[in-house]
Order: C-alpha cells, then sequence, then structure tokens
C-alpha cells in the first residue's frame, strides 16, 4: 500500500498526487514512470513521474481524468492508499551534454518536464521550456519550469495566456531567427509531438519524444506498448518510452492508443467508419 | 489381483465439464477424480521394481510410492512422497506433459493404457492444500537472509526450500500477483488461480515474505539487496516472458496482439470478469498462431470471452504440436478450427484495424534441430484468412532487460543466464538462477526442480562462508 501524503487540485480535472514510495523516489530518473493500482479490480495505469522526494520517500504524481481508472483514482484522498506503484520503469532519460536545450510540453505533459529541464541544467544546458495549455484555466506547472527553465514560453490555443498559438509556432520562430539548439525533448499529446517533430527536422536538431502507448505489465512482457521507430518494433516501457522523434511511427502510435477506447470498440461494431484521428492528423499534416 | 487382472482394468477417464458450460465460464475444466475414481485408477498400477515411470520424470517423484500409499489411503503420505521431489503436486498434476514424460514411460503406455499419474497427483496435491500440512518442519533458524527474485515456480521452490532449511527468504515480484506464468499465462480453466495462492499461502506459514511491484535492477539494484539490505545469497527466477513476433507486414495493427498481452489481460487483470476493468478485445473471428500450450490457452480463452470462431494457424502438423495432449483434445472439443501446414506472411487491415490474414500453404521437409520436421513455403500458396483479432503464440525469449538486473552477470547472446551446472550459481559469486532465465522456455516441473536444486546449493554455499 502506498500512502497519499498531499492531494491538489491543479485544474479541472487535473490532480497531483504525492505518495509515500520510497523504492521509487530514491531510484528514479527523469523520463522514468510508475504503473498504479487504484484497487484491487483496477487496470495497472502508467504515469509520468513529476518530482521525487528521496528524503521524504514520496513521489509526485500529475494525472489528467480521463477515463474509468483515472475516475477512481481521483476518489482517493489524503491518508488513503494507493494499492500498487511499481517503478521507476523505462529508460532515463539520455540527455548527453547539450549546451542550449529546448523542452516543449503540452498539457499533462508538462509536469514530467520538471525533472527533464532540471537534468539538462545539471548537464551544462541552457534551457528553453515551451509549454502549452489549451487555455489558461489549464496551466498547470508554470512555475516549476519557470524555475527549472532560464527561458520559459507559455502558450494557450485560445490566447487567454501568454503567446496565442502552439508550442509549436515559437519553436520554429526562434530556428527562424537563427537561434541554434542541439536537443529538443517533447512530451504531451501525440500530435503535438508528431508537430513538434516535423519542426525540428529540417534543422536536423536531435529530437526526443517521450511515448504514452496503452501499457499493461510496463516490464517488456506483453508488447501491447509497442511502437515503431526507424521501421523497427520496440517496447516503449522497456525500449524507452523516450525516442528519436524523427524516427517514430506517431500515426501508427495514434492509431493505438485508441485499441480500447469505448467510441473505438462500438464504431467498429458499427461497422466500417471513417477514421477520425486519421483526418485530423492528415489535417495537421 | 494379480498383474494380468490389473492389465485387464479400464483407465478412469476425468471427470470433465460439459463443453457447453465449459464456453460460457472459466470454470476448470477437468473437474478432478473422486476418491473412488482414484483407487479404481490406482489399483490398476503394475507396480514395477524397475518402474520407467520415474525415469520419465524430471524431478524422479516416487511413482508406484505414493500410488501404493494412494491404495492404503494414506493420501497425506502420498503427498508427502511426492512433494520430496515436486513441491507441488497440486499444480504439476495439472499442467505436466505426462504423457511425454511420466506417463509415456509407463509399462502400460504401449497398451494405450499408462497409469493417469497426472490425475493421481493432482487428486493428492488437492488432498494436501484441503488438509494443511502442519509437519512443515522448518530447521532451526540460520540468522541468513537469501532474496528470490521473481514469483514463478522457479522462485517459489527455491524459497520454500530455502525456508525449510533454515534460511530467512523475501520473494521480490514485479507484478502486483505473485505466481509467474501460473497466474499471468495459464488461465483458470486449466489451472485455478486459487491453487497458485494455497501454495503461496503454506511458504508463508514457513515464513517466507513476498514483496510484490518491485522490479529488481529497477524499484532496487541487487547492490541494494546484498549491501544495504543484508541478503547474503540470491537467486533469479526471472522466466523467458518476453514475447516473440513474426516480424511480417502489419504486425502493429489494431487487433493484432501477443498471447501474453492476452492471456495477461485475461487471467491476471482478469478481463473476462466484469467487476474487473480491465478491458480485452473480444474478436468475432479470431486467429491463433502457434501450436504449443500458450495457443491452445489463447484459442481457448478466445472461445469463453464469445469469438464465432477461433482458428488456430500452425506451420507444421499435429504430430509436432508442443502442446499438451489434453489441451489439444479440450480445444478441438471446444470448437477450436485447426489450420495445419499453415504460416502468416502478413496482416491486413482496413481503417486501422485488422481485417485479415494472409498465409502460405508449408509442407515438411528434413528434420531440424530439435528432431521435428521443418515446414517449408509452398511458393505460390498464398491465400486469405479473414480475422479481427489475431494473438500470437509462437513463442518467448528471455527479457532484453534481464541484463539491468545484474551488471555483469554472464548471459549468452539469447540473454539467457550462464550457471554452473552443478550449483547454479552464475559468474557472480552468491547470485543463483535457474528455470526459463537459463534454460529457455521450459516446463513447470524444470522449473521447480532448478529452483530446489538452487536453494541445496544456495544452503551449501551459506554455510561454507
Ligand atoms: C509512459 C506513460 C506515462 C504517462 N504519464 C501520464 C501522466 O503523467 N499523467 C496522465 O494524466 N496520464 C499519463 N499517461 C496516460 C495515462 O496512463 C492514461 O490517461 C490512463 O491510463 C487512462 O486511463 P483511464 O481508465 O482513466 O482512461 P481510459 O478510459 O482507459 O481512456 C480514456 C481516454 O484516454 C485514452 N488513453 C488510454 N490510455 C492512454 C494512454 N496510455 N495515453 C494516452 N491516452 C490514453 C483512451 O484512448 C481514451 O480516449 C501516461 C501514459 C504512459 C504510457
Ligand atoms: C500460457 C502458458 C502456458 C503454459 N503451459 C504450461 C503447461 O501446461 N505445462 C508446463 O509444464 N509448462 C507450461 N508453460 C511453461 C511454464 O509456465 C514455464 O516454463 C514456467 O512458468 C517457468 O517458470 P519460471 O519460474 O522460470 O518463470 P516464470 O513463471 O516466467 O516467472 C518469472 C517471474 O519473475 C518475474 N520477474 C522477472 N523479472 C523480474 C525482476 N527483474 N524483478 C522481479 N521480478 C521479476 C516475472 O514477473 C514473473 O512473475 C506455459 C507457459 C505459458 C506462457
Ligand atoms: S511431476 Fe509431472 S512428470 Fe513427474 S510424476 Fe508428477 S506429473 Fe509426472
Ligand atoms: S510404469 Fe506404470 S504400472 Fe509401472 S509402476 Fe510406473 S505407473 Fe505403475
Ligand atoms: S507494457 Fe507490456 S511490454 Fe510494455
Amino acid at each position: 500500500m502506498f500512502k497519499i501524503v498531499d492531494k491538489q487540485e491543479l485544474a479541472e480535472n487535473i490532480i497531483e498526487y504525492t505518495v509515500d514510495a520510497p523504492d521509487v523516489a530514491r531510484h528514479h530518473h527523469a523520463g522514468q514512470f510508475c504503473i498504479i493500482r487504484v484497487h484491487s479490480h483496477c487496470e495497472r495505469i502508467p504515469l509520468s513521474i513529476a518530482e521525487t522526494d528521496p528524503q521524504a520517500g514520496t513521489i509526485t504524481l500529475v494525472v489528467q481524468i480521463a477515463g474509468h481508472s483515472t475516475k477512481e483514482l481521483a476518489q482517493l484522498e489524503v491518508g488513503d492508499a494507493i494499492l500498487d506503484v511499481v517503478g521507476p520503469l523505462g529508460r532515463p532519460t539520455r540527455i548527453g551534454s547539450p549546451k542550449r536545450a529546448v523542452f516543449v510540453g503540452g498539457g499533462v505533459g508538462v509536469p514530467a518536464g520538471n525533472l527533464m529541464a532540471r537534468e539538462m541544467k545539471q548537464a551544462g544546458a541552457q534551457v528553453l521550456g515551451i509549454i502549452g495549455f489549451r487555455t489558461k484555466d489549464l496551466v498547470i506547472y508554470e512555475d516549476k519550469l519557470r524555475a527549472a527553465t532560464d527561458e520559459l514560453i507559455v502558450t494557450t490555443d485560445d490566447g487567454s495566456y501568454g503567446y496565442h498559438g502552439l508550442v509549436t509556432e515559437p519553436l520554429q520562430q526562434q530556428l527562424e531567427a537563427g537561434e541554434s539548439y542541439d536537443l529538443v525533448i517533447t512530451v504531451g499529446p501525440v500530435v503535438m509531438m508528431r508537430a513538434v517533430a516535423e519542426v525540428t527536422r529540417p534543422y536536423g536538431i536531435h529530437t526526443i519524444a517521450s511515448l504514452n502507448p496503452i501499457m499493461v505489465d510496463g516490464t517488456g512482457m506483453c508488447g501491447a506498448c509497442r511502437v515503431t521507430v526507424g521501421g523497427e518494433t520496440k517496447f516503449a516501457c522497456v525500449d524507452g518510452p523516450e525516442f528519436d522523434a524523427h524516427q517514430v511511427d506517431f500515426p501508427e502510435l495514434a492509431l493505438r492508443l485508441e485499441m480500447y477506447g469505448d467510441e473505438e470498440i462500438r464504431a467498429h461494431e458499427a461497422g466500417p467508419h471513417e477514421c477520425r484521428l486519421e483526418q485530423s492528423l492528415n489535417e495537421s499534416g | 489381483m494379480d498383474a494380468k487382472e490389473r492389465m485387464k482394468l479400464e483407465p478412469v477417464p476425468m471427470p470433465e465439464l460439459e463443453v457447453s458450460e465449459r464456453l460460457s465460464s472459466f470454470a476448470e475444466v477437468n473437474l478432478g477424480y473422486s476418491e473412488q475414481d482414484t483407487q479404481a485408477e490406482a489399483e490398476r498400477c503394475l507396480q514395477c521394481k524397475k518402474a520407467p515411470c520415474r525415469e520419465g520424470c524430471p524431478v524422479d517423484v516416487d511413482i508406484p510410492g505414493f500410488i501404493a500409499l494412494i491404495r492404503e489411503g494414506s493420501y497425506a503420505e502420498a503427498g508427502l512422497k511426492i512433494k520430496r521431489t515436486n513441491v507441488f503436486p497440486a499444480i504439476c498434476g495439472r499442467v505436466c506433459p505426462q504423457e511425454r514424460q511420466c506417463q509415456e514411460r509407463c509399462v502400460l503406455a504401449k497398451r494405450g493404457k499408462a497409469i493417469n499419474i497426472g490425475y493421481l497427483e493432482r487428486f493428492v496435491g488437492n488432498y494436501l492444500i484441503a488438509h494443511p500440512e502442519e509437519q512443515i518442519n522448518a530447521a532451526p533458524a540460520t540468522g541468513k537472509r537469501v532474496a528470490v527474485v521473481g514469483s514463478g515456480p522457479a522462485g517459489l521452490a527455491a524459497a520454500g526450500d530455502l525456508a525449510k532449511l533454515g534460511h530467512q527468504v523475501t520473494v521480490f515480484e514485479a507484478l502486483h500477483r505473485p505466481g509467474g506464468v501460473l497466474v499471468y499465462g495459464i488461465p483458470e480453466f486449466r489451472l485455478p488461480n486459487i491453487t497458485v495462492d494455497n501454495e503461496l499461502e503454506t511458504l508463508r506459514r514457513l515464513g517466507v515474505e513476498i514483496r510484490t511491484n518491485v522490479v529488481v535492477g529497477r524499484t532496487l539494484t541487487i547492490a541494494d539487496l546484498r549491501e544495504e539490505m543484508g541478503f547474503a545469497a540470491i537467486f533469479l527466477g526471472l522466466g523467458a516472458g518476453a514475447p516473440i513476433f513474426l516480424g511480417i507486414e502489419g504486425e502493429n495493427l489494431p487487433g493484432v496482439m501477443s498471447a501474453n498481452e492476452f492471456l495477461t489481460r485475461v487471467n491476471l487483470m482478469r478481463a473476462f470478469d466484469e467487476d474487473y476493468d480491465t478491458p480485452v478485445q473480444r474478436g468475432r473471428n479470431v486467429t491463433v498462431i502457434g501450436g504449443g500450450n500458450v495457443a491452445m490457452d489463447s484459442s481457448r480463452c478466445a472461445l469463453r470471452l464469445g469469438a464465432d470462431s477461433v482458428t488456430l494457424l500452425y506451420r507444421r502438423t499435429r504430430a509436432e504440436m508442443p502442446a499438451r495432449v489434453e489441451e489439444v483434445r479440450h480445444a478441438e472439443e471446444e470448437g477450436v478450427i485447426f489450420e495445419l501446414l499453415v504460416a502468416p506472411t502478413r496482416f491486413l487491415g482496413e481503417e486501422g484495424h485488422l481485417t485479415a490474414v494472409e498465409c502460405l500453404r508449408m509442407e515438411l521437409g528434413e528434420p531440424d534441430e530439435s528432431g521435428r520436421r521443418r515446414p517449408i513455403p509452398l511458393p505460390g500458396s498464398e491465400f486469405i484468412v479473414a480475422t479481427d483479432q489475431a494473438i500470437i503464440a509462437i513463442g518467448a525469449r528471455v527479457n532484453p532487460s534481464a541484463r539491468l538486473v545484474m551488471p555483469g552477470m554472464e548471459q549468452d547472446d539469447g540473454g539467457h543466464i550462464i550457471v554452473d551446472r552443478e550449483t547454479l550459481m552464475t559468474n557472480i559469486p552468491g547470485v543463483f538462477s535457474g528455470g526459463d532465465v537459463v534454460a529457455g522456455e521450459e516446463t513447470v516441473i524444470r522449473a521447480l526442480s532448478d529452483g530446489r536444486k538452487a536453494a541445496q546449493a544456495i544452503d551449501n554455499y551459506l554455510r561454507s562462508k
């Protein structure tokens, strides 16, 4: 049992939990994640780790309430316990020694950037953060990212806060203005990560995306998390979750993420249908 | 009764669930012998002096010995006799490939009337579970701590023996439930998880501590175990659980999955039970690729989840199928269609979901290294099987991340941990290993046997220090 020591509602349907998990806290590195089970009949839910406190033995998770299992998680309060927490899973971020690096985060992918940006700085890089949200009310982890980076740009899709537009726009502007970077790390929705990869590709900047496919065990035993990278099948839970964004087959990842969506299942039962996702990807280029 | 009369007796069939009932539940198919059945079957044994059946058993269970005790009605003693070499009779009685092991060598096998040793063993195993043995007398505590990594049959067997030898044992398991393949792979209708839980309870009574949610190499390192936590020896029973894919076009289409994913969702995560949240795809026309136990288990689970049809594609013939004979029979009774001498060449999809698999017909050529005749594709024989779910059950290998567990440990090209054949010690002093991670995909009984052998070697190692 893993006790919840703090719970904060960061925005509507976004909750931050601080959980007692000393072994995970002690061994965690930026880029790794954990898998939790809320109760004995629950799914296994993969979640990134936004913060660790090895002394206190705690880890911090930021959860978007998406469907059934995350709703059940949201019921838990301080003093309750999460039944299972296993981690840290996946490979730590391979930062190398960049001179100038960018973290591009979107939505609930932003908190994961907290530790990544910090490690990039520790590795000696000057770090630019670009974090994007749908609207002002959904902005999370701004202060943490500001502290972890040298410069931070916040964007909102509707212009209600910060830069009006998508995260890729400031990134594109920087590159067009001749700013040079040797590492870009991106965490967020698939469409966003794919777009970031397309922006950096012509400049040949090493770009890493932290992928979030559907997982079951998280230990390399089932292959549910497989993704195609550079034409090869990889298991995101053990070979990733971070991969060279220029090599990732994002459309396949998007398709596989839909696999267990209720709508998707219903759609299949109803017979052939126009795939919404493919459409939106084609629209987004 | 003399031998001639005994030889006239007919084998007692295993009472089974009706096929119609099987398809609507995950209840165990083999209902188990009654006491009367058990006596009748035991009566047939000729109590051979040389007992060739024993040579077929990888752990040399004293088969005539335990059968004689059954005849006397001394079921607990019969169980304890088995347990001297096979710690989990209730499990092995259910899952050993008896027809290729003990029963194949039985003198009555030639007449097709081999003693149903597995069924007898299962009866006795169940008896012990129903009458928990108080007589497990552990040796005096040695004060030494031993860590067991992995809670499959190899790890559990090692843990049990080490505890009986007086060591303080902690088992570390990556998943949230201990048991390895026994709980995540083999389905309820063949090996109810409660059977495994019962054995775990026995271990706990012996003082074994089981810690789930620990991936050794990630959550805790071997250095933590040895230096900080004071474990004087370590047994690695990591299994060979990483699924092998075919590497053909379309394999990552939604609708195509490994048997491990499918079975884990169904068994470990209990997706068949409405009370559990884990989703599982329930295909209408399912294809399963492979011919082993894993393929049979997947096929039979798919039928129970409501598939209209399940077709098993296997590239050799029935004679080469590595699955237990009983599983093949059950699968066939339940309606699995066997397409033999067939290999998939690509998966086809429409609108982002699997719709068909293209296959090629094969013929058998010369025997390969495994002694089985090699399948050779027949050019131009392509044909299409319509399907909305394909489950790949062509084998598993050592998880590549096993290399993280113990840096510097010797592993072969396939990742198998290299051990001394006598002591099962790795190149790292005090670190031992056994089961599938050493031998590759094997059997439950071989894993158990390795676990026990390692326990003995670990005991020697600790006492000589
Ligand atoms: C390595 C990794 C790290 C992750 N980190 C975080 C995190 O820090 N915070 C967070 O809120 N979420 C994170 N996720 C996603 C999170 O695991 C899913 O949102 C969650 O499992 C959904 O469960 P549910 O039952 O509530 O929703 P479901 O009912 O299962 O799904 C609701 C919707 O979410 C989609 N979905 C399902 N699984 C995923 C997934 N793995 N990724 C994205 N969408 C999914 C479904 O298609 C559906 O549209 C991470 C996923 C991975 C693989
Ligand atoms: C579906 C299926 C059906 C089968 N049917 C039969 C059958 O009928 N008869 C038969 O004899 N055999 C059968 N087998 C084979 C048999 O189950 C295996 O040979 C046996 O389970 C191997 O035992 P093991 O202890 O070596 O490993 P496993 O049972 O694989 O257990 C290994 C355990 O170690 C854990 N682990 C791995 N790495 C770590 C780590 N770093 N830290 C912590 N824990 C870790 C894993 O999570 C797992 O629980 C079947 C296998 C499958 C998959
Ligand atoms: S352990 Fe397996 S092979 Fe040995 S006697 Fe029992 S059923 Fe037969
Ligand atoms: S070979 Fe057959 S008949 Fe003879 S002792 Fe063994 S089980 Fe009994
Ligand atoms: S989640 Fe099962 S192999 Fe990655």
